[in-house]
C-alpha cells in the first residue's frame, strides 16, 4: 500500500540503536508531536528489544499511513520466527518476566500506542503490529 | 540508457579477447591516481577481479548495472568501496577506479565502422558502475561515521564531582547495557573516591527512556544506596515523564527532579551545613 517503508534486521544491540533511529526520523516527518514521538519510539525500543532477546531476532518495518479520515500515522511491524508467546495474558501482565527485565515492556508499549495487535504462535515466532496516529 | 544485448555481448567480448592489456592498462592508471598508496600487485589483484566481474555481468545477459546478472558485480563494487572507505580514500578516488576502465577500453576497441557507437554505450555503462560505486562508497563511510560516534559516546561519560559531598553523571545518548554498565561502575567508585553521600544522575541528554534505561538506574540506585550514598535522577523532560508513566515505570521513593540545577539546590537545602562549600 506504501512505497516508501523501511526495513531493518534486527540481530544485535546497535540495530535496536538503528530501529529507534528509524522510528524518530519517521515520526517527525509524520509531524507526531514530541510526547507522541517519545512515546512511539519507546514502544519501538521495547518490542524491537524483545523481538532480539526473546525472538532470537527478526525484523522490523516502519511505513508511513493514512487513516480512512485521512490522519497521518506511522505503522511498525516487528516479526521474528522464534519460540512464540504460550501465555498471552501472562506475558502481558505488568511485571511478568522469563529474563530478568522489568516484564513492562509488551504491556507498557500497549499503552504507548493507539493500535496493537499481536499474532503469535508456540513454535512458529511472533509478530506485533502498532500505529500511532497524529493528533 | 542501457546496453542492447547485442553491445553486452560485445562488450564481453572484448573484455575477454584483450583480457591482459586491457587489465595492464586499466591498473596503470588506477595505480597512476592513487599515487602509490596501494601496490601495484594488489590494484592487479583487484582489476584482474573487477574485469572478470565486469565480463561474467555482461555475458550472462546484463544490460544494466542493476540487472539480477549483475549481482556477483555490484557485490564486488560495494565491497571495493568497504574497503577504500576504511583505508581513507575518498569517493572520488574509489570512483576513479572504475571510471579508469573506460580509458582502458579506449585502447583496445579498434577503429572498426561502429566503434565510436560501441565505445560511447559500454562506457554509458561504466559510467553506471562506477556511480553505484559512489553511492555505496557514501553509504559505507556513512555508517562508519555512526559507529564511530558511538564508540565516541562509550569513551565520554564522566562523573564530576558537582559540589563537595554531590557527585553527578550526566547520561547521554543511548544507554546500552555495556555503557550502563560502565556508568554504573564510574559513578560507585567516584562516589567511593570522594565519599559523597548524594549522586544525581541526569538524564537530560537520554532521548528515550525505556524499561532496559530505567532499570540501569534503578540498580544503579540500589547500588549507591547499599553504599550509603542517595540518588536523584534528574533532567525528566515532560515527553519522557509521560512516557515512563504510560509504561508503568515506577521509581518509588527516588527523588527526582526537573533540572541538574533543581536536585543540586534540593541536595544543599537537605543537607544544609553537611555540605558547605568549605
Ligand atoms: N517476541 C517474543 N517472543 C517470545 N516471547 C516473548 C516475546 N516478546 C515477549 N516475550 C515474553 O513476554 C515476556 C514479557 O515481555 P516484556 O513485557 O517485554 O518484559 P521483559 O522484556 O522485561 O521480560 C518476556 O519475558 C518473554 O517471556
Ligand atoms: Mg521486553
Amino acid at each position: 500500500m506504501n512505497e516508501e517503508s523501511q526495513r531493518l534486521p534486527v540481530v544485535s544491540d546497535q540495530d535496536v540503536v538503528r530501529v529507534r533511529q528509524l522510528v524518530r526520523t519517521a515520526a517527525v516527518a509524520a509531524k507526531l508531536s514530541l510526547v507522541d514521538q517519545t512515546k512511539l519510539v519507546t514502544a519501538a525500543s521495547e518490542l524491537a528489544r524483545n523481538t532480539l532477546v526473546y525472538g532470537g531476532g527478526g525484523h522490523v518495518e516502519v511505513t508511513p499511513t493514512r487513516s480512512e479520515r485521512g490522519k497521518a500515522g506511522i505503522r511498525i511491524v516487528f516479526s521474528d520466527e522464534g519460540p512464540g508467546i504460550a501465555d498471552l495474558d501472562l506475558a502481558f501482565t505488568d511485571g511478568y518476566t522469563s529474563g530478568g527485565g522489568l516484564g513492562l515492556g509488551l504491556s507498557g508499549a500497549r499503552r504507548l500506542v493507539d493500535e496493537f495487535d499481536i499474532v503469535t504462535a508456540v513454535g512458529e515466532g511472533t509478530t506485533i503490529t502498532v500505529v500511532k496516529w497524529c493528533r | 540508457m542501457p546496453l542492447s544485448p547485442d553491445e553486452a555481448r560485445r562488450f564481453a567480448d572484448l573484455l575477454e579477447s584483450h583480457a591482459e592489456p586491457l587489465t595492464a592498462r586499466w591498473t596503470e592508471l588506477v595505480v597512476a591516481s592513487l599515487r602509490g598508496r596501494l601496490s601495484g600487485a594488489e590494484l592487479h589483484r583487484q582489476t584482474t577481479d573487477l574485469r572478470r566481474g565486469f565480463q561474467s555481468a555482461l555475458s550472462a545477459g546484463a544490460i544494466e548495472v542493476t540487472d539480477g546478472a549483475a549481482d556477483e558485480l555490484r557485490a564486488q563494487l560495494s565491497e571495493l568501496s568497504s574497503n577504500r572507505a576504511r583505508q581513507g580514500f575518498t569517493a572520488t578516488e574509489t570512483a576513479i577506479s572504475i571510471y579508469a576502465l573506460k580509458e582502458a577500453v579506449l585502447d583496445v576497441i579498434g577503429d572498426g565502422d561502429d566503434a565510436l557507437r560501441l565505445y560511447v554505450a559500454f562506457s554509458a555503462f561504466v559510467d553506471r558502475a562506477a556511480l553505484f560505486t559512489f553511492d555505496s562508497y557514501v553509504r559505507i563511510r556513512e555508517s562508519l561515521i555512526a559507529d564511530q560516534a558511538e564508540q565516541l559516546l562509550e569513551l565520554s561519560t564522566p562523573v564530576v564531582k558537582l559540589w563537595e559531598g554531590v557527585v553527578a553523571v550526566p547520561l547521554v545518548g543511548t544507554l546500552d547495557s555495556a555503557r550502563a554498565q560502565v556508568v554504573m561502575e564510574r559513578l560507585l567508585q567516584t562516589l567511593v573516591d570522594t565519599s559523597s553521600p548524594y549522586a544525581i544522575i541526569d538524564i537530560t541528554g537520554v532521548p528515550a527512556v525505556d524499561t532496559q534505561v530505567a532499570q540501569h538506574i534503578l540498580k544503579t540506585v540500589v547500588a549507591a544506596r547499599l553504599m550509603g550514598a542517595d540518588c536523584i535522577i534528574s533532567g525528566i523532560r515532560p515527553q519522557i515523564a509521560q512516557t515512563i508513566v504510560a509504561l508503568g515505570i515506577e521509581f518509588g521513593d527516588i527523588a527526582t527532579k526537573a533540572s541538574l540545577a533543581d536536585a543540586l539546590r534540593y541536595v544543599l537545602s537537605r543537607n544544609g551545613n553537611k555540605s558547605s562549600r568549605s
